[in-house]
């Protein structure tokens, strides 16, 4: 099962302003009565972008000059609240292919990580002199770097981090773990065989 | 060297580093439910795995339950197909149900810890973020995504990094009126939403000593309210006591034994933290929250915080929750009209909740105009409520009794906020749209709260309503 190594994402971004942006608004619950993924991503901010009578709330999302962004930007502790992958597939699904935040929420990160979007983490004035950028000009080109650990839009960089681990993972093409976990089976059950709790069931 | 328990628990149950530099972790128990489990179904079948060890992962059904109607099909077609979902792939993997018919159904925190499945020294695992309540028992015990729920199904195992450990003592004794909810209120109050990010809690100090095994419990379950994804209290004789002669529980040639091993587990006395952080029983009041996650919040008798008066990265936030909810900043948040009052969820939905909710209701009524929900977290809960006589104390008071599930705590049931309407919830969430109406409003109180403003029809001090002194 060989993956995608990714080392670089290329693409327009959109500045989504919040702290502590949860998951509940990233995709309201009622959204994940469903059993698969698909379709989920245009539930992305929903309750956001979306009066209840379906008009249209102001919302970057909703702006046409922001289309096809690749990039969300967003403030700190990006993605916390509930351990539903169903909110990093919707953005996937949306289109998002990274997300940078001053900080992230750790399942969020987590899940995001395994299904191939980069979560970056950048200092707060630099993702406002980014979104500056991109208020300026939607059009304007981000590329993320992960091996130079930057961001670069227009002539301007800025260093933009991953954990060590999660930056190996991704470049390497190994941000789904499923198949190093399989590798070693009969570890597991060595280790399984030792836990009194785990031999009694 | 002296260790803590999440290092002894991490290395019992440590099978590799991986090449990125993760730990693959056993993970001795799974959890699961009919919202985060299907697609990783699909997952598996997609990729021709198997289960690897059926027998330890438990499923049960509590997010999207009707909690006024248990007749099937559901009314809610989408419910419905969740449910048959679950059900089918039990039956296919041959993975032990907790269904509705069982009479041993529930919130899966509610239901892993009442039948014993949850015990000291163990990992855990559920696609579901209050997994963290399970640390109540000494388990170290993670809310995981549904990839990870394929990643358990298929290996037993997870990519996982060690979090570093936060000591928190809580030291005293708490005022009457004042809950493990308001302890943990208080906490993230003051560490902050995304304080615990990195980190496991481990919570302790004479407060803790103290506590029931359910109120650990309530306090372990929001710790990734705090940010940390990890909570947990070191066993002992209270943990032991709960867990004897429950059905899962070691039985009575094992007991000694087991008890001996999970003792073992707790953190060495002289062992050393990442962090300390001390707070005192008695400078913690009844805390509710005035804002949009639950960090943002105050005691009863204080103010609505004025955002100019805030750190100035906590500003904005706060501008937007108080146009949410619709509060003056600098005024009392005590006298604020209440349309719903909700008591349950996997926070505040067992028995000991009832059980002291009820000795203060009975014999009172609820106030005109306000529904007051009554959700037993589990089957078990509620069975057992009935033959007490608390349901019928609840219902004489106005209150609804109703069946086991998760409710109003998320929208995804028909238990759910209309428009603008404001509750008085004993859950663990208060962020936007969280109850099911995206303008909504929701206050977080612990469940004797929830009563007086059930009773009274607004936000007000329980001590006050009931006398408590």
């Amino acid at each position: 099962m060989a993956l995608e190594k990714i080392t670089q994402v290329t693409g327009r971004g959109v500045y989504v302003p919040g702290e502590d942006i949860d998951t509940d608004r990233i995709i309201p619950a009622r959204f994940m009565k469903c059993i698969t993924f698909d379709g989920l991503g245009e539930f992305a901010f929903y309750d956001e972008r979306k009066a209840a009578d379906g008009s249209l709330k102001p919302h970057p999302l909703n702006e046409e000059r922001y289309v096809g962004a690749k990039f969300l930007l967003s403030g700190s502790n990006f993605g916390c609240g509930s351990s539903r992958e169903h909110a990093p597939q919707a953005l996937y699904r949306y289109g998002f292919r990274a997300v940078i935040a001053e900080s992230f929420a750790e399942i969020f990160f987590g899940n995001s990580i395994t299904l191939g979007m980069p979560c970056a983490v950048m200092a707060h004035d630099d993702i406002q002199a980014l979104a500056g950028l991109i208020e300026s000009d939607p059009a304007i080109l981000i590329t993320l770097d992960l091996l130079e650990g930057k961001v670069t839009a227009a002539d301007m960089d800025f260093p933009a981090t991953l954990p060590p681990h999660a930056k190996e993972a991704l470049v390497q093409g190994k941000w789904d773990a499923i198949a190093d976990l399989l590798e070693s089976v009969d570890e597991i059950k060595n280790v399984a065989s030792g836990l009194a709790y785990f031999k009694a069931a | 060297m002296s260790k803590t328990l999440l290092d002894k628990v991490w290395e019992a149950h440590t099978v590799r580093k991986l090449p990125n530099g993760a730990t693959q972790l056993l993970i001795g128990t799974h959890l699961i439910h009919e919202v985060t489990s299907p697609q990783a179904f699909g997952m598996l079948r997609d990729l021709g795995l198997k289960v690897l060890y059926p027998q330890r992962t438990f499923a049960t059904v509590d997010h999207i339950v009707p909690t006024d109607e248990r007749e099937e099909p559901f009314s809610d077609p989408l419910a419905d197909e969740m449910i048959k979902a679950l059900r089918a792939n039990c039956d296919e993997f041959g993975i032990k149900f907790f269904d509705l018919p069982t009479g041993a159904q529930g919130i899966v925190h509610i239901v892993g810890p009442e039948q014993g499945i949850t015990q000291p020294g163990t990992t855990i695992a559920c696609g579901d973020s209050h997994t963290s309540t399970h640390g109540a028992f000494g388990a170290i015990a993670f809310g995981i995504g549904t990839s990870q729920v394929r990643d358990v199904l298929a290996t037993q195992t997870m990519a996982l990094h060690k979090p570093k450990v936060r000591r928190i003592n809580v030291d005293g004794k708490l005022a009457p009126g004042v809950y493990a909810k308001d302890v943990i209120l208080h906490i993230i109050r003051k560490l902050g939403v995304n304080g615990g990010i990195g980190y496991a809690y481990e919570y302790g100090g004479s407060t803790f000593d103290n506590f029931t095994q359910e109120e650990r419990m309530t306090v372990c379950n929001m710790s990734i309210e705090g940010g940390a994804r990890v909570g947990y209290v070191n066993p002992d004789d209270t943990t032991f006591d709960y867990l004897k002669g429950r059905p899962f529980a070691p039985k009575a040639e094992e007991w000694d034994a087991a008890v001996a091993r999970w003792r073992s587990f707790a953190s060495d006395p002289d062992a050393t933290y990442d962090d300390v952080v001390n707070f005192r029983a008695e400078d913690i009041g009844p805390t509710i929250t005035w804002g949009i996650n639950p960090g943002q919040a105050i005691f009863i008798d204080e103010n609505v915080p004025t955002p100019a008066e805030l750190p100035e990265k906590d500003r904005a936030t706060a501008e937007e929750a108080l146009v949410h909810m619709n509060l003056a900043p600098g005024k009392p948040i005590k006298g604020t009209k209440v349309d719903v009052a909700f008591l349950g969820s996997c926070t505040n939905g067992r028995l000991s909740d009832l059980t002291e909710v009820a000795r203060f209701v009975k014999g009172r009524k609820v106030k005109d105009g306000v529904k007051a929900i009554v959700v037993p977290g589990s089957q078990g809960v509620s069975q057992i409520a009935e033959k007490m006589g608390l349901a019928e104390i609840f219902r004489d008071a106005g209150f609804e009794w109703r069946g086991a599930g998760c409710s109003m705590c998320l929208g995804m049931n028909p238990d759910k906020l209309v428009g603008h309407q404001l509750c008085a919830s004993s859950s663990n969430r208060n962020f936007k749209g969280r109850q099911g109406s995206p303008t909504g409003r929701t206050v977080l109180m612990s469940p004797i709260m929830v009563a007086a403003a059930a009773l009274t029809g607004e936000i007000t001090d329980a001590r006050e309503v009931f006398d408590i002194k």
